[in-house]
């Protein structure tokens, strides 16, 4: 290694490759104990995620039980045919990005105008009153969540009676396929919100004082300051979470969709995912199932994987 | 700081300070009706719907009562509570290990298997072959299956590992030094010190089982024994059916008149513990956030 800039002849490669096995095989006779701890983890994710993964197999063959995995009959590309074919596929694929693109348009900007707002009150207790309140949906399960809403969107439930206030008809909102993206979207914004805005919160905290000194002595009155020293001091944080909500495009909370929708709201409510659950294990169909999730995988595969490249092209941070 | 304020900051720190105070109440008043509603007197508030500011009517403690002595939901709380327990252990076995081999420097084949576990953050099997493995190994219809497929965490594995590869090296080398093995170096040395963020992500995990629904609902097929609480609240408030409130003693004329009652009592008992938690831990809740964002 000390002539490192001599290119190594083969020779020289292969004794490193030999002295590289004798160090690990060093290293496994020393602190086996900590290789051995990393098998349960590496166990468990082989049963419960890799083996899933080759279990994608089925999407191409006429799965059943009956037949078994390797038994079944292998039939290409028929289950993905029939999906971009079928009536439901463009009704799906635009609810899913419609839902999506209205939620990260929404539940993206408001936890960093709540942890702006806070940081403009000067009574440290009422700011951490409010800030203790808003964690509180955070510990509410989703099935309590819905049923909340729920009630409030019965005929003559509070939101009901807000939206007749404002003009609307009323009636069962959770019912209207209308209302449906409202009601998804404004009550993730209620649970979550707290939540989003602690690492903002904690992003302005870090904010170096000197630079609103600064501001303050060159005239910057307080929307002048938040202008120019708090939101550039903000920048970083969001857009490493800008990015990382990108990658979470496809994967939408079907399980609370699951809980708020039904037949009369299918047209705005059904995703991708919400299909493949009633399709797979309520009707049985696996391997149509499977495959129509696997579309959903590759994309999301995709919008993750293109949004790291933009990411470590315009911000020098990537997620790995 | 506020020396020389404007007139129209002043107006905005009101506004502000008014805006919050509002959001706050929004926050709480959900909660406050569930509660409200679920000591009302039953017939009055099968006639109103709308928001319970204070008890309608008389208020009662009937329906309490109620679902306290309902065999079915104490069932399903007392599942609940093994759940929450054999889960939390479980991954926390899992999640300790893993983060402890993987803060470890000189450890041989760490990227290769950090990559196999961010991989599936990025790509998963989805939801039918999932089911099909948990189908496969057997758990279908038993408790192993709330306790062990899914609820291991990518996320907090790498939050821990994080913080353990924080711990001086010279701490661990003393241990070594002294003679003793990884094991021990584990237990008398990484976990002492690491105790806020073991209650972290305890508290994660505590929450996410408390409070998860969906994998019960498609992995426990005939055993309604075995339904955690969020599964019979499901039934109670969604889909309002009687299931998870019939038991052989029960008394069908109870059922009818406390039914508006039970769906709110139910929520109540199932938020408590919630409830009486969170201001505590709370701020554990914040560290853990922070410490997840730092990039390992």
């Amino acid at each position: 290694m000390a002539n490192a800039a001599v290119a190594p002849s083969r020779a020289l490669k292969d004794q490193e490759k030999k002295l590289k096995r004798h160090l690990i095989k060093r290293d496994f006779s020393q602190n086996w104990p900590v290789y051995l701890m990393l098998v349960p983890v590496v166990a468990y994710f082989i049963i419960f995620h890799y083996l899933p993964m080759g279990g994608l197999a089925i999407a191409f063959e006429d799965f059943s039980f009956r037949s078994g995995f390797f038994g079944s009959q292998f039939v290409g590309f028929k289950h993905f045919e029939n999906f971009f074919s079928s009536i439901y596929f463009g009704r799906l694929l635009s609810n899913t990005l419609i839902l999506s693109a209205y939620g990260f348009l929404i539940s993206f900007p408001l936890p960093i105008i709540l942890a702006l707002l806070l940081n403009e009150v000067r009574q440290p207790r009422f700011k951490k009153t409010v800030q203790t309140i808003s964690y509180l949906p955070y510990f509410i399960s989703v099935v309590v969540v819905v049923g909340i809403l729920q009630d409030f969107t019965k005929s003559n439930g509070l939101l009901t009676q807000l939206v007749v206030a404002l003009g609307g008809e009323g009636g069962n909102l959770l019912g209207k396929p209308e209302y449906f993206r409202a009601l998804f979207i404004g009550s993730n914004v209620w649970a979550h919100i707290g939540y989003s805005s602690i690492i903002y919160i904690s992003a302005l905290s870090g904010i170096d004082q000197e630079l609103y000194e600064a501001a303050r002595i060159d005239g910057a009155g307080r929307w002048k300051q938040t202008l120019h020293v708090t939101l550039p001091g903000l920048a970083p944080t969001i857009i490493i979470l800008f990015i990382m909500r990108l990658g979470e495009v496809m994967t939408l909370d079907y399980e609370k969709i699951i809980l708020m929708y039904g037949p009369g709201t299918y047209s705005t409510a059904d995703i991708i995912q919400t299909y493949v659950y009633r399709v797979g294990l309520v009707n049985g169909d696996y391997s149509y199932a499977a495959a129509v999730g696997l579309f959903n995988s590759i994309i999301n595969f995709i919008v993750i994987f293109v949004a790291n490249k933009i990411s470590s092209k315009v911000s020098e941070t990537s997620l790995w | 700081m506020g020396s020389r304020r404007t007139t129209g900051e002043k107006i905005f720190s009101i506004f502000n300070i008014i805006f919050l105070t509002l959001l706050s109440l929004v926050f709480i008043l959900p909660v406050w009706h569930v509660l409200m509603a679920s000591i009302s007197d039953p017939d009055i508030l099968q006639a109103n719907s709308g928001l319970a500011l204070r008890p309608w009517g008389q208020p009662t403690f009937g329906g309490y009562q109620f679902v306290l002595s309902n065999k079915n939901i104490i069932r399903a709380y007392g599942n609940t509570i093994v759940y929450v327990v054999g889960a939390t252990a479980f991954s926390m076995f899992i999640t300790i290990l893993a983060a402890y081999g993987l803060s470890r420097k000189d450890l041989y084949f760490r990227k290769p298997l950090l990559f196999l576990l961010t991989f599936t953050m990025i790509f998963s099997g989805g939801l039918i072959p999932t089911y099909m493995v948990v189908k496969g190994v057997g758990m279908i219809d038993t408790m192993w299956a709330l306790i062990i497929p899914g609820t291991v965490s990518v996320y907090n594995i790498i939050v821990m590992r994080t913080s353990f590869s924080t711990i001086p090296d010279g701490l661990l080398e003393a241990a070594k030094i002294d003679g003793a093995g990884h094991l021990r170096i584990l237990l008398q040395v990484v976990l002492p010190v690491s105790k806020a963020v073991l209650a972290v992500i305890v508290m994660f995990y505590a929450i996410r089982n408390w409070n998860a629904w969906f994998n019960a609902s498609i992995y426990l097929q005939k055993r309604r024994d075995l339904f955690p609480l969020q599964l019979s609240l499901r039934e109670i408030i969604l889909q309002t059916s009687n299931n998870s409130l019939v038991t052989e003693s029960s008394d069908p004329g109870a059922i009818d008149r406390y039914r508006p009652l039970v769906k709110y009592s139910t929520i109540m008992i199932s938020v408590l513990p919630m409830l009486v938690v969170y201001p505590f831990i709370q701020k554990y809740f914040v560290s853990g956030v922070m410490i997840g964002s730092i990039k390992g």
